[in-house]
């Protein structure tokens, strides 16, 4: 569903600050693969997912989503095919305007914006449907202002703007990092069931290695720009953290630093 | 009564401007400081076509189109070339002090109704049905408002609309889905600065005459409409808003026609006095705030 070709990128090329952040990353996602993305700070995996959500180009390399290339496709011309939740819960939703404004925006995902009211009746009864499953009682708050919501309330809300329209790829960058720890295993609860539900190819940056390990069927890591770990199928289900710490170590020549990783 | 009568007819055609200058600061969250290049692109264009016997109604069209240019230029600088919005903004409005000469073809174009060679304006036909010329003034801006404020309304509730208004709320999550938020701004920007070209045009229709300087200043008369009703009404609903707007608009010139009736003040302090009810506006909910609750002050304002 996925195809990344020996991708590359340098920012600030022949610049004192010059950084090589993707040192030729090739990765395949079968259809329905749920992977999980694990690595050290500046080991480049959100600008893995940017990559692959358009936000820069890469300056070698070839990303095709579902059988379309995209490697030189502007970001608002992919979208179509994404379904995106960021590390910010501001970042995902409109604050100044309410949840069914922001539900009509991403049902909306890749379609031309006509002269069209912005949301037909019907779509709210969707909506509350949707809504409903996230058990926040949000479908009874429609013309709230996303404003008003907390920080989990909101990224539960950006789960289901991504996957309102099913994208061909879901990718997910620490989207419950920024969150307290009460609310934090919820939401990530409601996106591994809508995942399930909706069987979405998806890849899911965490910091977690435990929520690495419970979530999805295969665990990659990267470090210094590259691809070093692999895991998949009956080898990722017997993971244990202490073994993954081990491999961490060992793939990334890093010691393994408290602060990067919540260990549980 | 003359200066209520004035206050009105200029603020019915200000808030022509205020709307547009709602569009950029407060939909798309972007101060356009071009709008002070449109008002006068606006007002030079629809004096020298109708000095020069073009239909009034076909000259405030071209004036609209061509404040809608100024706002097409000021886009592409900040989209295409990524030139910050403010400075952007400048570079059309120092631009168009250049065009604006070029299109009058002299500094000064007088449209005197009553003149010998009597030149008509937009508000002529209603006073061939035997309304005053103020009335007439009032009657044609006002039916322009609702028009303009309906469709606009209306433009803001569509798909489109909406992605307007997300895209100055947040960028990234408009990009996220599937919109080409850099085609919104410059869309905003046109719209914007054609309503301040259209304010223009009447204006000068309004006051029979068109010179490059009297566009001076106006990026802070629009504002400081959309400030008053701010400050005044508190509203949130977009037709709501766009009411107010009118308010704003017709209050600001209230507060001018009867400051400038005071002995020591002349009509060259207008600049100045704009300049404080502004700066008051703006400090107006600060120290509401500080008097009504001054234990709370610490707390963070959200909005
Ligand atoms: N747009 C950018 N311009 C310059 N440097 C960037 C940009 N985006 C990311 N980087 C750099 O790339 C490196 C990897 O960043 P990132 O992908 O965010 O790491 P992480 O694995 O922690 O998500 C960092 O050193 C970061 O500073
Ligand atoms: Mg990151």
């Amino acid at each position: 569903m996925l195809h990344i070709e020996n991708l590359n990128k340098t920012f600030n090329p022949g610049t004192p600050i010059e950084n090589h952040v993707l040192r030729g990353v090739s990765l395949h996602l079968e259809e329905g693969d749920y992977v999980t993305l694990i690595g050290g700070n500046g080991a480049g995996k959100s600008t893995l997912l940017s990559g692959v959500a358009g936000t820069f180009l890469p300056d070698t390399g070839t990303i095709t989503i579902g059988g379309t290339e995209v490697t030189n496709l502007p970001e608002h011309r992919r979208a179509v095919y994404l379904g995106r939740v960021f590390q910010d819960p501001m970042t995902g939703t409109a604050a100044n305007m309410n949840i069914e404004e922001n539900m009509a925006l991403a049902y909306r995902r890749g379609k031309r914006r006509g002269l069209g009211w912005y949301i037909k009746s019907k779509e709210r009864e969707l909506y509350r449907e949707r809504l409903s499953t996230l058990e926040l009682g949000l479908e009874d708050r429609l013309t709230d202002k996303v404003g008003l919501l907390s920080g989990g309330q909101r990224q539960a809300l950006t789960l289901v703007m991504a996957t309102l329209k099913q994208p061909r790829v879901l990718l997910l960058d620490e989207h419950t990092a920024a969150l307290d720890p009460k609310t934090a295993p919820k939401v990530l609860a409601i996106g591994t069931k809508i995942i399930k539900e909706l069987n979405l190819t998806t890849m899911m940056v965490t910091h977690n290695m435990r929520d690495a390990i419970y979530h999805g069927n295969r665990l990659i890591m990267m470090s210094g720009g590259r691809i070093v770990l692999d895991i998949s199928g009956d080898e990722k289900q017997k993971l244990t953290v202490e073994e993954l710490v081990a491999k961490f170590s060992l793939a990334s020549d890093e010691e393994f630093t408290g602060d990067q990783a919540l260990l549980g | 009564m003359l200066i209520i009568q004035g206050a009105v007819s200029l603020g019915l055609i200000f808030s022509l401007m205020a709307m547009g200058v709602y569009l950029t600061f407060r939909v798309l969250e972007m101060p356009d400081l071009s709008a002070e290049g449109s008002i006068i692109l606006g007002a030079g264009t629809a004096a020298r076509l109708v000095s020069g016997g073009v239909n009034p109604f076909f000259a405030t069209i071209i004036a609209t189109v061509v404040g809608c240019t100024a706002g097409l230029v000021t886009g592409v600088l900040h989209t295409k070339f990524k030139i910050p919005p403010i400075l952007a903004g400048i570079l059309t409005m120092v631009a168009s002090y250049s065009v604006v000469i070029r299109i009058m073809g002299t500094s000064n174009i007088p449209l005197l109704p009553h003149g010998p060679n009597r030149v008509t304006s937009v508000f002529t036909f209603l006073q061939e049905t035997g309304l005053s010329r103020q009335a007439s003034i009032i009657l044609f801006s006002a039916v322009m408002v609702v028009v303009v404020g309906v469709v606009l309304y209306c433009f803001l509730g569509t798909e489109a609309g909406s992605a307007m208004r997300a895209t100055g709320n947040n960028r990234q999550m408009v990009k996220a889905q599937g919109i080409n938020t850099d085609a919104m701004v410059i869309l905003c920007l046109m719209i914007s600065n054609g309503l301040i070209g259209l304010s223009g045009a009447l204006w000068s229709q309004q006051q029979g005459f068109a010179s490059v300087d009297m566009g001076t200043g106006t990026i802070v008369i629009g504002l400081a409409s959309v400030i008053i009703a701010e400050v005044l009404f508190r509203v949130r609903r977009v037709w709501a808003r766009l009411i107010t707007l009118v308010a704003g608009s017709i209050i600001y010139r209230m507060i001018i026609a009867l400051a400038l009736n005071l002995d020591f003040l002349s009509p060259t302090d207008l600049r100045l006095l704009t300049a404080i009810i502004v700066a008051i506006a703006l400090t107006l909910p600060l120290i509401v705030e500080k008097v009504s609750k001054p234990v709370e002050k610490t707390k963070g304002r959200r909005k």
